[in-house]
């Protein structure tokens, strides 16, 4: 029962993580019908900026100067390489966020080089009983961090004019520019959000082990949460996050017991295989809207 | 006065489809704009706010001024804030969204107004205060109508574009927008009303004008468009024969071509 309870909090640590990555996919794709893959280097360099930034500032104004530097490193992204772009057919955007993604990790693998670059958090991989589980304290502050995170997103887009306005042009964008709404800012703040939350995630993945030239794939398990919850659903970006990362734990935790004919890192892919059966049973995902369109 | 001269209108840089139309709506009027589907009332109205970019059109022709200065070239954004609103056919109002939330995503460009707005808005259409909270998909037609309108009206516009407010209305309906129009009129702002329904938008207007193919063909009085035999035929269905030929043809029109521009 104690494996089992260790291995969900572990798995809502990292789900916390991928829900994080997956808000920003499904920000972008609502506001702007693009499929952004160059989330992973964003991550990347919100991690790396940090590892840069936690010697002269200290870990939690590092985290907030980084986070800052992501969101106006994607904003400019957007403003630069994709917006231009818009009105071309999603999948060529598509492949375009994904040349991003690649020249972007290319710079920041020279800003990491063959080391390992730590983030200094405060957690390393000290554990503390939780009703009686050990937890890892970075798991803790994974699901919190997350939990804030959200919450204030969710309040952006139900109170503040630009939220909504941000919701509205999700909807329908010409009526939107007919209510004064300026899609431009529009789309710039969903690409800054999304660039901040990968940021907060990348720094949260390098907490414990640092960061390495690998850490991007990480980031790509937001992909089975998107299609989990639904492409267009943040909600679902949420609960798609959480669910990946509970199953993931839990397939590391038990599989080699179970079914060890299924390898050594079988927890790995499992990601991809709920996300297959997903795509199988229900393609529009858990909160998704039918209808949504697919690359 | 907002104005429209000489306007030309191609989409995707071929297809003209406004071919040098001028208009006037005078500051505090209602102005009827007829015609038949297809003719460009549509894309007049997108030239006036500005739409026609996200449409794939454009002006190559004439002008659109405000009080004398040109607007167009300007952002949908900047023509809002200039006092000019379009409420698109087809209410298209943003159905994931509450009704309180749709009219302040109205007031985006007049935020700090937005609650005395707000309870003008309610007091024009209290079927709104009554659903606030309400999803506003699940509206009726109608009620669709009316806060599609009252979004408008959120930032307190001068000139008020409707595209075909009354479409798929019942008729009991059709007269209650009608009368919302006059009464919103009556409240300081200038209405251009475009319409299939003539015999509602000359009943409100003071002033119409008659859309074929791009061309102002005709432009009246909203009394002498409504006595007038031919609109009658055309747009009224209260013509003798009734053949569906084109207004063109029609000889009384062709003897006066003052809407040559
Ligand atoms: N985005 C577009 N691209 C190309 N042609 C267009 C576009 N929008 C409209 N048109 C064409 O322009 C002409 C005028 O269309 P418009 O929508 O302005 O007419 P309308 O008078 O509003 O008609 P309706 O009464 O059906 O709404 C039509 O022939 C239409 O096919
Ligand atoms: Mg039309």
């Amino acid at each position: 029962m104690i494996e089992f309870l260790q291995g969900v909090a572990g798995g809502l640590g990292d789900g916390s993580v991928y829900a994080l990555l997956a808000l920003g996919f499904v920000i972008i794709y609502k506001s702007t019908r693009v499929i952004n893959f160059s989330q992973p280097a964003f991550m990347l360099a919100g991690a790396v900026l940090v590892s840069y930034l936690v010697g002269p500032l200290g870990f939690y104004l590092a985290v907030a100067v980084g986070v800052l530097v992501t969101a106006m490193l994607a904003l400019g992204v957007e403003r630069v390489a994709v917006r231009p772009m818009i009105g071309k057919p999603v999948f060529a955007i598509a492949i375009i966020t994904l040349g991003i993604d690649i020249a972007m990790r290319v710079v920041v693998n020279g800003f990491i080089g063959t080391d390992v670059r730590q983030v200094g958090d405060p957690w390393g991989l000290a554990s503390r009983p939780l009703l009686g589980v050990p937890v890892q304290e970075r798991h803790i502050a994974m699901v919190l961090t997350a939990a804030v995170a959200v919450a204030l997103l969710f309040a952006f887009f139900k109170y503040t004019r630009i939220g909504l306005a941000m919701r509205a042009s999700a909807v329908d964008q010409e009526a939107a520019l007919t209510q004064g709404v300026s899609v431009g800012t529009v789309f710039a703040l969903s690409w800054a959000i999304a660039g901040g939350l990968a940021a907060i995630g990348g720094t949260f993945v390098a907490t414990g082990a640092g960061a390495d030239q690998q850490m991007w794939i990480i980031a790509l398990k937001a992909l089975p949460a998107i299609i989990l919850g639904g492409l267009d659903s943040l909600e679902g970006a949420v609960a798609g996050g959480l669910i990946i990362g509970v199953v993931e734990s839990l397939v590391g935790t038990y599989q080699a017991d179970i079914a060890p004919w299924l390898g050594n890192n079988f927890a790995v892919v499992s990601p991809y295989v709920v996300m297959l059966l997903v795509l199988l049973v229900r393609p529009y995902g858990l909160f998704g809207t039918r209808e949504v369109e697919r690359v | 006065m907002l104005a429209v001269r000489n306007l030309e209108v191609v989409y995707n840089d071929v297809v003209l489809v406004l071919g040098g139309i001028s208009m006037e709506i005078p500051e505090g009027a209602i102005v009827a704009l007829l015609g038949a589907n297809g003719a460009g009332k549509t894309t007049l109205l997108r030239a006036i706010s500005g739409l026609l970019d996200h449409h794939e059109g454009e002006i190559t022709k004439g002008s659109v001024t405000l009080d004398g200065a040109p607007i167009n070239g300007l952002t949908p954004a900047k023509i809002v804030g200039r006092g000019i609103k379009q409420v698109l056919e087809g209410r298209r109002i943003f159905i994931e969204l509450t009704v309180e939330e749709n009219l302040r995503v109205g007031a985006y460009t007049d935020s700090r107004r937005a609650a005395q707005n707000l309870d003008r808005v309610y007091g024009l259409f209290p079927v709104l205060r009554e659903r606030r909270r309400g999803v506003a998909g699940y509206l009726s037609g109608g009620e669709q109508q009316m806060l599609a309108m009252g979004r408008a009206l959120m930032s307190n516009p001068r000139y008020l574009l409707l595209d075909e407010p009354s479409l798929g209305l019942a008729p009991l309906l059709v007269q209650q927008i009608r009368e919302l129009i006059e009464e919103i009129n009556r409240q300081g702002t200038a209405v251009l009303l475009v319409e299939q329904n003539a015999t509602m938008a000359l009943s409100v207007a003071e002033h119409g004008y008659v859309l074929e193919t791009g061309k102002v063909v005709m432009d009246a009085p909203a009394r002498e468009l409504l006595a007038d035999s031919d609109i009658r035929e055309f747009y009224l269905g209260l013509g003798a024969e009734g053949a569906a030929k084109s207004f063109r043809d029609v000889k009384h029109y062709k003897r006066r071509k003052r809407w040559l521009s």
